[in-house]
């Protein structure tokens, strides 16, 4: 466990002014900093780690969505005697991962709520007699009727989470929705869902588990958040704080999806290094990881929306169901975020959502990018072109009135206090995609051309940091100390798996102490090494933890100046020098900083109502779509995206987040579907879940305006989970716009297409009879 | 195949960037698993083992393969190039400081994959057009980048080669 060190007195110089106007490093596009590793081909990934006498580990999984355990029988052709096999009854600590309820299982006891849930464990030096083994271990059920859907799991017929199947629920309520239908012009109503998504990171989970009496539990792992593999390690073998250690290995893509599931991997493996007392290797092969680790919660979102004769919405009342799977991982904290993000970035005096994420047996839904967010927007984002053409307006203009300003309130009745520049987003995307000409040009070709074209936009926040209190009750710590061999170190638990976190950080480091990039490095990811400062999800890093950097690297110049001599203006040399002085009277350079809630902010957990987050990043996106009506194909032919992200800490790494969140977002709206059969991904394999390729992605046109934020690092907001938001919204109204018909389900495949556009053609034919 | 070729321990000897390697394996080993496990070159990585997303490219005998799908036994007297064999860290190949540069390579387990089909492309095509670079990269998966920067890398390669080869500097590979 990090043992906190002395930290640097506080000094008052020390001030935590931004000094975000004039930067050398920030801003700039610096070399990623693992970016040579990773070219060389040595950057070093779970599995590229090979340890002497290491032993592999394998997981019995369920072939059942539910049931009770009758047995497990070991067949005869097996010597099990070679094998190291981990049931339930070995687990000498708590058998529940612990995340927000310590509900889920590290091992099925006495019964499944899920396919693929793990049941027994089992560990060999030769991995190639794994899959027998794994084979050979016959588990007997008797099966319960399982519940596969939100519908059937709100119809609460059969209970398979607590009382009545709710992971949990929300109600936010603003001013008087009941009483706004009366005085409406319009109301209009539609109902959006979307499906399951996989991350599909390149590299699967994997973790290496070691155990010693003397040093008790060490994990490495492909993982993003190590205080939380550390949370339920501590609890699941019943070890004291300092006999457990996560450490992370360079991390091939997460997005989410490792964030909650290692906890559960790295337990697993701690149990067969444990019982084996063998070094022991876990990685999934595709097929288990697709089938087996958490996605994207499926969601159905509702809305009945009010409007005055000028389009201006006078009520919303939304209600949002996510499918949570069989327990509750992080699906309330998602649920929360597509409640925050349900309404929109619009004014409206009178709202109300009513959410819920249900219980059903299918493999637990966890993190993924965005969060809730793309989910609760794509509902909104659709349903405002509707309401344009219910209305008989245009969809650009219903969104512009409809716009919150500087000084108006969201739903949580949360005060814009910082500038709102949504008109000049949009006015950007609109000039930049020359959305008029090209829509007057593709009115006419549309015609007479069986492909058809059209232009789908979409406008939103996306709340940076964690939602409410969350950022208060983390309670962050991360700092920045100097070695003896003259190395900067960024002391921080948050990790780097693409997002370029690495070299961000370093930016702010460098910049604010005033010392070369070049000068500064991360320290390992290593809970034995590095403070808790918060896991790597919700956008919070460039914000929050860039924030903390800033501000210990004021910090430590401080202290350097009050007490070892340090000048005003100081060369790298002199520079050393006085942390060297400084070492001598305190034995380390050390500068640790603790998250400050900006003042004035305030938030209700019970009402919900308040300041949802400290800051928001927003987008307006323009999607160009074509449909072939004749193959059934919609494709994306050009994208563009307009954000204010705060400061741009790194054009290169900012405009690289940008656009893989477009394409991720893409293949959410017309690629990427989990075929389900009986409670079990079906398609787990990369030839048929299809992600788009560098032939389907289309050219996408990125712009930034910026406006430094006071609460950031440098003045940096979120960036990493807003390009995911917009596109599946943007994509789907410009299909409506191409040929006239609104889908408001996602994934849309060419069936799908084909299947409604069939049913209206015949719906129509009879009609017209 | 024949019995003695699955399991022969006689060896099977192919060239890996440059040096003669024999390795002693069942001849029905992958190469990547070879060229991983016997060999220790690991930046060769498996992102699917079924030939689908190209993490696992190299390039043998001028041709790209997924090393996935390759039986170890059909690597016997080749010429195998790895991402360990392009550049080192005092002189990254073009391509690699290009990848660097343009913001190519993000949480680079596609990316050694990603280098040596760029390698391939540009082998066989030294001024692909942005069609040809799409067409040329297709097999290989990268969920991080969205692909853009990685085109820009492409091009940028292509424009320093050029500007190498005028002012008649020569590159490796
Ligand atoms: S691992 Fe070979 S193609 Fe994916
Ligand atoms: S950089 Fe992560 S998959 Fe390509």
């Amino acid at each position: 466990m990090y043992a906190m060190p002395q930290p640097v007195r506080r000094s008052s110089t020390a001030q935590t002014m931004s000094t975000s106007e004039k930067t050398r490093i920030v801003g700039t596009a610096v070399p990623r900093k693992e970016g040579v590793d990773k070219l060389l081909g040595r950057a070093r990934y779970l599995d590229d780690i090979e340890r002497e006498g290491m032993w592999y580990g394998a997981t019995v999984r369920s072939s059942i969505p539910r049931g009770l355990i009758r047995s497990i029988g070991f067949d005869r052709r097996i010597d099990w005697t070679e094998f190291t096999v981990v049931t339930v009854a070995d687990i000498p600590g708590r058998n529940h991962i612990q995340l927000i309820n310590a509900d889920q299982p590290v091992l099925a006891d006495g019964m499944v709520n899920h396919c693929e849930e793990a049941i027994v464990l089992l560990a060999h030096p030769d991995k190639h007699k794994l899959r027998e083994a794994v084979d050979a271990v016959n588990v007997e059920y008797e099966p319960l009727m399982p519940v596969l859907t939100i519908e059937e799991s709100e119809r609460q017929e059969t209970i398979v989470w607590g009382a009545d199947n709710i992971l949990k629920s929300f109600l936010l309520e603003k001013g008087d929705v009941d009483a706004a239908w009366a005085q409406a012009a319009h109301i209009v109503e539609g109902e959006y869902r979307t499906g399951a998504q996989e991350h599909l990171y390149i590299e699967n989970n994997g973790v290496i588990a070691e155990w010693s009496e003397g040093n008790g539990i060490t994990v490495w792992g492909s993982l993003q958040c190590p205080y939380y593999v550390h949370k339920s390690l501590l609890a699941v073998l019943d070890l004291p704080e300092d006999k457990v250690r996560a450490i992370q290995t360079e991390t091939g893509g997460a997005f989410g999806g490792k964030e909650d599931y290692p906890s559960t991997l790295a337990s697993h493996a701690a149990l067969l290094a444990m019982k084996s007392g063998h070094v022991v290797k876990m990685t999934y092969d595709r097929m288990e990881d697709l089938a087996a680790t958490t996605k994207r919660h499926p969601s159905r979102v509702r809305h009945r929306t009010a409007l005055d004769g000028d389009g201006k919405l006078l009520a919303m009342d939304i209600e949002v169901a996510t499918d949570g799977g069989a327990y509750t991982t992080l699906s309330s904290t998602v649920l929360s975020r597509a409640t925050l993000h349900s309404p929109g970035p619009y004014v409206c005096p009178n709202v109300r959502v009513s959410s819920k994420a249900w219980a059903t047996n299918t493999v637990p839904y966890g993190a993924f990018r965005g969060f809730g967010a793309p989910q609760a927007i794509f509902a909104i984002e659709r349903h405002m072109d509707e309401i344009a053409a219910a209305i008989g307006m245009d969809p650009v203009e219903v969104r512009r009135r409809n716009f919150l300003h500087d000084g108006d309130t969201t739903a949580t009745e949360q005060v814009m206090r910082e500038p709102v520049i949504l008109d000049k987003l949009l006015d950007r995307a609109l000039t930049e995609s020359d959305y008029y000409e090209r829509q007057k040009r593709f009115a006419q070709e549309n015609q007479t051309r069986a492909v058809k074209r059209g232009l789908g936009i979409a406008a939103f926040y996306h709340g940076a940091g964690f939602t409410g209190s969350g950022e208060r009750y983390l309670n962050s710590l991360a700092g920045i100390d100097v070695t003896p061999e003259g190395r900067v170190r960024v002391l921080v638990a948050n990790t780097e798996f693409g997002q370029g976190t690495n070299t961000i950080l370093s930016q702010i480091a460098a910049e604010s102490i005033g010392i070369d990039y070049d000068d500064v490095e991360m320290a390992p990811v290593d809970t034995n090494v590095v403070p808790n400062s918060g896991p790597t999800v919700a956008s919070r890093t460039s914000m929050v933890v860039g924030k903390l950097i800033e501000r210990a690297g004021l910090q430590l110049v401080g202290t350097l100046r009050e007490r070892a001599g340090l000048r005003e203006e100081f060369t790298r040399e002199e520079f050393f020098a006085a942390c060297e002085r400084l070492r001598e009277e305190d034995g380390a350079v050390i500068s640790l900083c603790r998250y400050e809630a900006p003042a004035g902010i305030f938030w209700d957990d019970q009402k919900y109502r308040g300041e949802a987050y400290p800051a928001f990043a927003w987008s307006v996106q323009v999607a160009q779509v074509a449909v072939d009506t004749t193959t059934y194909s919609a494709e994306v032919e050009e994208f563009w995206s307009v954000q204010e992200v705060g400061r741009v800490l790194h054009p290169v790494l900012a405009g690289g987040q940008i656009e893989g969140g477009i394409a991720q977002g893409i293949g959410y709206a017309l690629y990427e579907k989990v075929v389900w059969k009986d409670g079990r991904m079906a398609n787990n394999q990369m030839t048929n879940y299809i992600m788009p390729t560098a032939e389907d992605v289309p050219p996408i046109h990125v712009y930034f305006e910026e406006i430094p934020c006071r609460f950031g690092g440098f003045g940096a907001k979120g960036i990493g989970e807003l390009p995911h938001d917009g596109p599946a919204p943007a994509i789907l109204n410009g299909i409506r716009d191409a040929i006239g018909v609104g889908f408001n389900a996602i994934p849309l495949l060419p069936e799908d297409l084909f299947a409604q556009l069939v049913t209206q053609e015949s719906k129509a034919e009879v009609s017209a009879v | 195949m024949s019995e003695h070729l699955a399991n022969s321990s006689a060896g099977i000897s192919f060239i890996v960037n440059g040096e003669k390697r024999t390795v002693a394996a069942h001849g029905m080993k992958r190469l990547l698993d070879v060229l991983r496990e016997d060999l220790h070159l690991t930046g060769t990585k498996e992102g699917c083992g079924e030939g689908e997303c190209g993490s696992c490219s190299v390039r043998m005998n001028g041709e790209l393969v997924n090393s996935c799908l390759v039986p170890v036994l059909q690597a016997e007297g080749a010429t195998i190039e790895t991402v360990e064999g392009l550049g080192r860290a005092e002189a990254l190949h073009p391509i690699q400081k290009a990848f660097l540069e343009c913001g190519g390579a993000q949480c680079g387990i596609c990316t050694p994959g990603m280098l040596m089909a760029t390698a391939q492309l540009l082998a066989v095509n030294p001024h692909p057009t942005i069609g040809e670079i799409r067409e040329g990269l297709a097999g290989n998966l990268c969920r991080c980048t969205g692909f853009k920067r990685i085109f820009d890398s492409v091009a940028a390669v292509v424009v320093e080669m050029d500007a190498t080869a005028k002012t008649g500097g020569a590159h490796a590979g």
